[in-house]
């Protein structure tokens, strides 16, 4: 048995189970450091014919073994603790979302209030949320009623009430849901979990309508008073039933399940988890994005009032291969095409982008359709991040005076709390932007969508190993963020941007940057222009510093107030330094042929495109 | 090592489909191990709970919650009629008996529960019942107790890229000369109703309504359009799950979206079962544990003698000769054949690094493509 933040872990064994491939990392101890070493992966086995999670598993570590000469098999078993021939490994631990991830519906009493505690709760466990139930969400309880029946959730949390107060709304919901009956997803004759995060003085009422039914949790209140969440023990029993529960009746968990040496860990959670403690241990604010092909998660972690707020959203139909076509229609064919710099047909793209949907692993052979792909996935993420914002709000973790008329009065529970003038690091991941063929177009990707203003550092995941160090940081926090820092980041460089808007042509800003290496960057830049000075890493492949001062022009603001001088420090990247003058938001030129300059002047700026020989 | 997948769908014509028929939730099954079953035979059926309504009982009266249940006329597991009085507040004194407030049932079904806490009942409608069918011709061999049975038969199998609509039965009829040529409306005619009407190398919107105007099971084409697929299903589909669509018909599309000439071997296989009977699936999920849209003619005891030919697909990936379809520009929807597989990682033109093979395409020219824009189809 291994001790938590055991200093002799010499050897880790990680996977993540995805939907489609399993990814297995190794992490081993190097002299005085921890240093990921080898990578495999595999098809997932949990859908038939296998049906069994455990075979792409070993697979995966079949791969490593085979890069690495260790051994870790022995049979079909993984072996742990490490043997003294050198075999096996000291810990072996997992992240699962196969087989769709954990499907979750929430239910509170007051939409904008506890349901929407609820709501967050659930995401930042990792779940997907399918619908949010409130007594007050404008549907008939006969359609509530058949919206619980027809989705078959995983799991539902149930919340309502703070302590003390009203019980019969929460009870009332719960009736609704007992009514029911819904029946889980996954294993036809096993009870459905339900977590009651309520009132406390509902719990025996609770019991009696849904006790028995359901295998009912009852945890203390998300939401104790008005003013206070408290997400955390329900986040937690969720991910406990994720494992009791959910993955034990998908196929092969069982035994997934006994080889670990930690809980296994929904992905997103384990992602989460990851950029949480190294916003924590950094002292910064982070934003995350992960963008697959089905769906697009985004993690936050912002100080408000000295106290650190996580949150996470998951767009579940914005991805670029099962839901490239969603982007489409949500985004529209007009922002779609606005990154595009040629020519295409409407209804040939169309059917193109419909294509990639039906056939999701293809890959952009030509430049154009590379070009196409990645502005999907700036629209992707900018869709993604509006819901993110969306969601980031309220009274987490702070003390804010409301009472229940201004919940039902308002459409939001208050301002979103990403304050991207704040932003210190964001952090891409998932393949279009891990393995774009140049890491310039990455963060161009990141820059556009986000649009992140005053002083940004921009980053992405490497080969996705955020969920293997998420779960790593319950076992060894040590390891997770050395590994972190050394093999999973790969920094992209510094973005310089001003907020606010100006005529094209207009001084937009000076900077002057002292570079470590003893060169210095000054000049003016007019409000439209993009720049791009290459800044590289050290030695020891450490970001390049330096400092830098920025002066915008009147209407213009750094984070300092409008027209006000910003110096700071400056690291550098595979990239380098952004110094972007495009305004926020970004402004496009209205005419065709103008808009088509501008993209090519940014994109030429960022040196992001070989030249296209001809037309699609 | 792990291989490398490339995708293919299935187009065979001779081999063993096992079905799961499962119901939705536990009921009866109605068949047993070694029955023959048609695709029209209920092989499990169960009930449904009815739908619910909830009723307030507390407002109308005007009392509290915990006096609801001693002003209740029914107690649960009573049977209610729609606008039975199903509660009633007497006044104190009999004199005032126009003061007597009454709620009534608003359907006919059962009562469930009396609530003390929220001061509503719950009714509920009586139970519907929900039958599942075999699908498919062919016989019982595994009875999963309370849950369904899987149906196995030896058939004719072929795999669509996306369908709309679910599952249908009918009689194969080309209704087209060749895999080249576009299903217009005008090959439709009325002799194709309740049949499954085989098209070429596209089907457009007039043609597919044609198709449900003659009330045909379904159709199948090589290709369609994005637009044609908006206009039928009346919003765009962002994500390809599919099956439950209710469009009068089932839709399949074996190649892909655009004018795309259906593989020879799927059109020339329709054409030998033409006149069986196929059951048809539109639904596609293209996610984690992929469906794929499907056609599968249970073959007759006489048309599997001569042969003992069974085929099962295996994942043995790519190698030299295998026929291929290009599923990406450039080149997208032309067949040809694999010249050889470079091991090396090679740059595109969009400066992607991948795998990637050499194929002949069928004008004898060579292309070099991802290995993962292409697809196995079988000869």
């Amino acid at each position: 048995m291994f001790k938590k933040n055991d200093p002799d872990l010499k050897v880790i064994l990680a996977t993540d189970c995805g939907s489609t491939t399993t990814k297995a990392i190794l992490i081993e101890k190097i002299g005085d450091e921890y240093r990921q070493t080898y990578r495999g992966e595999a098809p997932t086995t949990v859908e038939a014919p296998f049906e069994d999670v455990t075979k792409g598993v070993l697979n995966s570590i079949q791969e490593i073994e085979d890069l690495s000469g260790r051994t870790f098999l022995e049979g079909e078993e993984i072996i742990h603790p490490s043997r003294p021939d050198g075999t096996g490994c000291d810990v072996y631990i997992s992240t699962s979302s196969a087989g769709g991830g954990l499907q979750m519906m929430v239910a509170g009493v007051v939409k904008q209030m506890t349901a929407e505690s609820a709501e967050r709760a659930a995401l930042g466990a990792g779940a997907i949320v399918m619908d949010v139930l409130a007594i007050n969400d404008k549907r008939l309880p006969h359609e509530r009623i058949e919206i619980i029946r027809t989705l078959r959730p995983d799991m539902i949390l149930l919340a309502g009430g703070t302590d003390g107060g009203d019980v019969s709304k929460v009870i009332q919901m719960g009736e609704q849901i007992s009514a029911a009956d819904p029946r889980p997803r996954l294993g036809i004759s096993y009870q459905l979990p339900i977590i009651f995060a309520g009132n406390v003085e509902a719990r025996e009422k609770v019991k009696e309508t849904l006790g028995g039914k359901f295998a009912l949790t009852i945890t203390s209140n998300i939401r104790p008073t008005l003013e206070q969440e408290n997400p955390w023990e329900a986040r937690q029993k969720i991910q406990d039933l994720f494992e009791e529960h959910v993955m034990a009746q998908a196929p092969g968990y069982n035994k997934l399940i006994d080889w670990c040496s930690a809980p296994i860990m929904p992905t997103p959670a384990a992602v989460g988890l990851i950029i949480r403690t190294i916003a924590e241990k950094e002292g910064i604010n982070v934003i995350g994005v992960d963008i697959g092909g089905a769906t697009t998660d985004i993690f936050s972690y912002f100080r408000v009032e000295g106290k650190g707020i996580y949150n996470r959203s998951v767009s579940a139909n914005l991805g670029l291969s099962y839901s490239v076509s969603n982007v489409m229609a949500e985004a529209g064919m007009a922002n779609v095409m606005r990154w595009a710099s040629f020519d295409i047909e409407e209804e040939d793209l169309k059917n193109r982008i419909k294509n990639k949907m039906i056939r999701p692993t293809t890959i952009p052979h030509l430049l154009d359709e590379l070009i196409i792909e990645q502005g999907l996935a700036r629209e992707a993420l900018r869709l993604a991040f509006i819901q993110h914002k969306e969601l980031a709000v309220g009274l987490k973790g702070i003390q804010q005076q409301r009472d229940i008329a201004d919940a039902f009065n308002q459409e939001a529970t208050g301002a979103t709390l990403i304050k991207m003038m704040e932003l210190d690091l964001l952090v891409g991941s998932g393949g279009v932007l891990s393995h774009a063929p140049r890491r310039s177009q990455a963060m161009m990707m990141l820059i556009d969508a986000f649009q992140p203003e005053g002083t940004t550092r921009l980053a992405v995941d490497s080969i996705f190993m955020m969920p293997h160090l998420g779960v790593l940081t319950s076992v060894h926090e040590t390891a997770a963020t050395e590994v972190f820092d050394k093999d999973c980041i790969i920094y992209l460089g510094t973005c310089f941007a001003p907020r606010g808007d100006g005529r094209p042509g207009d001084r937009a800003m000076s900077y002057r940057i002292e570079l470590e290496t003893g060169q210095t960057l000054e000049g003016e830049m007019s409000f439209g222009e993009i720049k791009l000075f290459p800044y590289g890493l050290d030695d020891k492949g450490l970001p390049l510093r330096g400092t830098a001062l920025i002066s915008p022009a009147r209407g213009l603001d750094m984070g300092q107030g409008k027209g006000r001088a910003v110096k700071g420090e400056v690291y550098g990247g595979v990239v380098g330094i952004v110094l972007d003058a495009r305004g926020r938001p970004i402004r496009f030129a209205q005419n065709r042929q103008d808009r088509v300059s501008q993209l090519e002047s940014w994109t030429k700026a960022f040196n992001a495109y070989p030249e296209r020989k001809g037309g699609m | 090592m792990a291989h490398a997948y490339t995708p293919g769908l299935r187009v065979t014509k001779q081999a063993v489909i096992r079905k799961r028929r499962i119901l939705p939730l536990k009921g009866e099954v109605m068949v047993k191990v070694g029955d023959l079953v048609y695709a029209e035979t209920v092989v499990a059926k169960t009930q449904l709970p009815g739908a619910v309504s909830i009723v307030s009982i507390m407002g109308p009266l005007g009392c509290e919650a915990n006096e609801v249940p001693s002003l209740m006329l029914k107690k649960p597991g009573d049977r209610v009629e729609q606008n039975e009085v199903i509660a009633e507040a007497r006044p104190l004194f009999a004199f005032l008996k126009f003061l007597t407030g009454q709620v009534h049932s608003p359907i006919t079904g059962y009562l469930e529960k009396v609530s003390d806490v929220t001061g509503q009942v719950i009714l509920r409608e009586p139970p519907q019942p929900v039958i599942m069918k075999a699908y498919i011709e062919g016989n019982v061999i595994e009875v999963h107790p309370e849950e369904g049975v899987t149906v196995e038969t030896t058939a004719t199998f072929i795999q669509g890229i996306f369908g709309v609509g679910g599952e249908t039965i009918g009689e194969i009829a080309v209704a087209v000369d060749g895999p080249s040529v576009e299903l217009k409306p005008e090959h439709i005619k009325p002799e194709h109703k309740g049949k499954v009407v085989v098209g070429g190398s596209y089907v457009g919107i007039e043609a597919i309504k044609r198709g449900i105007e003659v009330g045909v099971a379904g159709i199948i084409s090589g290709g369609m359009s994005d637009h044609d697929l908006k206009s039928l299903l009346g919003k765009d589909l962002g994500v390809a799950i599919t099956g439950h669509e209710d469009i009068g018909l089932t839709l399949l599309i074996t190649e892909g979206f655009g004018h795309i000439e259906m593989a020879g071997r799927t059109f020339s296989l329709l054409k030998e079962r033409e006149g069986l009977r196929a059951s048809i699936s539109g639904a596609t999920q293209i996610r984690a544990g992929v469906i794929r849209p499907e056609i599968i003619v249970s073959l007759t005891k006489e048309l599997l003698a001569g042969t003992n030919e069974v085929v099962t697909k295996t994942e043995d990936g790519v190698k030299g000769g295998d026929p291929v379809r290009i599923i990406r520009e450039p080149n997208f929807g032309k067949l040809g054949r694999v010249k050889r597989l470079i091991p090396e990682l090679m740059v595109m033109e969009s400066e992607i690094k991948v795998r990637v093979m050499e194929v002949t395409l069928a004008d004898g020219t060579d292309f070099i493509v991802p290995r993962a824009n292409v697809e196995i189809i079988e000869d």
